[in-house]
């Protein structure tokens, strides 16, 4: 084996290793991105399907979040598009401090123009409306959210 | 209403093509590997590449079968990553094994028992995915973990069954037949304990105490958990010798500590903890002192020739000097000289092939590793899951900290494996189990969750 083949050799053998990292991040990438089941950025397919409904629930899409009941009644939060975390934890975005939620109780977040909320394993439960909530569940407009003495409402 | 029906819950994809893609990539990478050893080393290739290669194909595959059908959720990098790791170690040991050398480092370096290793590894690995179909099952055992993972530490004390090996009794096993060092083993199952044992606990132990100055201190009562597991760090420390695997145990305590509770007090409290203990263990038994003085002072010839000494540390240094950024090249280096380059000291030794630009492809390798196991801790959804795909990914991170910063001579050297890659029995199979309950957290964590009956003017539910 002559010297020069051998440098090829190792320089391909490196390049190759690195090309290895890069193929895994870019399969991260779009992890990160927003790969999903159905693609929702610029791309081929199923592309013109997705704008339709985006728009048509935007209308009955809820901006405000009003607590009605419990001691933290009357505070409102604007709705973005960030999660929302109720719970007796300093972290959350609405804190009660209520012997009867839990640190993290409930999380509510958005998902195509509609807010979902979900019990994080509280010890007491969230209810929406009546029935308690056992996994992610959709919440229609001012329909309470219980959570300990808490009640809320997502308002437009 | 009908509208959420409609549309479905947009969750990650499986990416089963991906991920098979990057399989057979990582098993093409080890395969050019082989053929290269080979061609620098007789030039021609050699004849085990093809056997080597797919045996280890063969293994993969099978291993993607098992995780495709049992956890087809699962994220689609950690078994090609792992893969990757796992082929580059077998060549180097392959390549440990082919030099013409009577140092201890060529002959003892043996491939083929590494690759049977690595079979058992996977059978376990499929073993684990298909008997543990729920995660959330380990919970129910926090407390038997604990005791197991307690048991399989003490159990190299144990007379007859334990072994002493390089003046660490750390093995268990009959004498010339098979040894396996319990500690890989008790790591696992102790990380699952803190996971059950913090999510039971965890709110008095972020909640119950008093402030001084910025930091919440804890109330005295609660740092029972933390002394006990101190206590049983030094006592590995004490009565086995093995720093490496008592650092290991008590920082990732301190670690799932912290993270189930938020709470920066619990760090200073471990870091003075470890500091007292190291500082104490340093004072009385002379192998931590050893270890450290080949820290401080590697190049003195005294401290270098000394019994447990300095050598092997310099060795490895010199081998990745020598390695420089491309490295020698697979074949043409010559890390037999560092002492035990096919176990503790195989990261030098790849440096001194691969050079900087490989090592720091693995390092990246390990920490995509670790990433996948950190989102998947992100993206689950009982806190159980989190804090135990958390606490496997840092005894991973942690672990590869260790070696890698001994063998740089960041931290003074205590000895671990390299994950996947050093040849050994016992860690290789304590780690493919680690990826299988990954892997098996992942497929939780990414699985969609059950679509609700939303039509609730049709169908009346009830829940109990």
């Amino acid at each position: 084996m002559s010297e020069l083949t051998l440098l090829l050799i190792r320089l391909a053998f490196l390049a190759v290793l690195w090309f290895f990292v890069i193929a895994a991040v870019g399969v991260i990438r779009t992890d990160l991105f927003g790969s999903r089941t159905a693609p929702a950025g610029p791309g081929k397919g199923a592309k013109p399907a997705k704008p339709a409904p985006k728009p048509k629930s935007r209308k009955g899409e809820p901006r405000q979040l009003i607590v009605t009941g419990g001691p933290l009644q009357g505070t409102t939060i604007n709705l973005t598009e960030t999660p929302i975390t109720i719970g007796r934890a300093n972290d959350a975005t609405l804190v009660v401090s209520d012997d009867y939620a839990s640190s993290r109780h409930a999380r509510l977040f958005p998902q195509d123009g509609q807010w979902i909320v979900e019990d994080l394993g509280s010890t007491n439960g969230t209810y929406l409306d009546r029935s308690k909530v056992t996994r992610p569940t959709p919440v229609p407009l001012g329909v309470p959210i219980r959570v300990g003495k808490t009640v809320i409402e997502l308002r437009k | 209403m009908s509208e959420v029906a409609a549309a479905p819950v947009p969750m990650p994809a499986k990416r089963r093509m991906a991920q098979l893609v990057m399989l057979a990539f990582a098993v093409v990478i080890t395969m050019g590997a082989y053929a290269n050893v080979g061609l620098a080393m007789d030039g021609a290739i050699p004849s085990g590449m093809l056997t080597y290669g797919l045996s280890l194909g063969g293994l993969m595959l099978a291993a993607y079968l098992v995780l495709a059908k049992f956890a087809p959720w699962a994220d689609p990098l950690i078994l090609p990553l792992v893969t990757l790791v796992n082929g580059l170690g077998l060549v180097m040991i392959f390549r440990l094994s082919e030099t013409d050398s009577t140092l201890p480092s060529a002959t003892l370096a043996s491939p083929n028992t590494q690759l049977l290793w690595t079979l058992i590894g996977i059978v376990l690995f499929s073993v684990t995915l298909i008997f543990l179909r729920d995660q959330r099952a380990l919970q129910r055992l926090t407390y038997t973990a604990g005791a197991l993972g307690l048991l399989l530490l003490v159990s190299p004390l144990i007379p007859f069954l334990g072994q002493e090996i390089n003046g660490a009794r750390i093995w268990i096993g009959i004498e010339g037949v098979a040894q396996l060092q319990p500690a890989e083993f008790a790591k696992l199952a102790l990380v699952v304990f803190f996971a059950g044992y913090l999510v039971a606990k965890r709110d008095v132990l972020a909640l119950a105490g008093r402030r001084l100055l910025f930091i919440d201190l804890p109330r005295a009562r609660d740092l029972g958990p933390v002394l006990i597991t101190w206590g049983v760090s030094l006592g590995i420390l004490v009565l086995q010798k093995d720093l490496g695997s008592s650092l290991l145990l008590f920082g990732t305590f301190i670690a799932m500590l912290y993270i189930a509770t938020q709470r920066i007090s619990w760090v200073i409290i471990g870091i003075l903890l470890f500091l007292g203990g190291a500082i104490m263990a340093g004072l009385l038994f002379d192998h931590v002192q050893m270890r450290w003085r080949a820290f401080n002072d590697p190049g003195n010839p005294e401290i270098y020739n000394a019994i447990g000494g300095s050598e092997q540390l310099m060795q490895g240094l010199f081998a990745m000097g020598s390695g420089g950024i491309l490295g020698s090249g697979l074949g043409q280096g010559h890390p037999e000289l560092i002492p035990l380059a096919f176990s503790d000291f195989i990261f030098p030794a790849t440096g001194e092939e691969l050079g900087l630009t490989g090592l720091m492809a693995i390092l990246v390798i390990y920490a995509l590793i670790v990433q996948r196991g950190l989102r998947t801790s992100l993206a689950a959804r009982d806190p159980f899951t989190k804090l135990l795909s958390v606490g496997l990914s840092f005894l991973l991170a942690w672990q590869i900290f260790i070696i890698v910063g001994g063998v740089t001579n960041l931290i003074p050297l205590t000895g671990l494996v390299t994950p996947f890659m050093s040849q050994g029995g016992s860690a290789l199979l304590s780690n493919w189990i680690l990826i299988a309950l990954l892997v098996r957290m992942s497929d939780a964590a990414r699985r969609p969750p059950p679509q609700a009956i939303q039509n609730e003017g049709m169908t009346q539910v009830f829940q109990r």
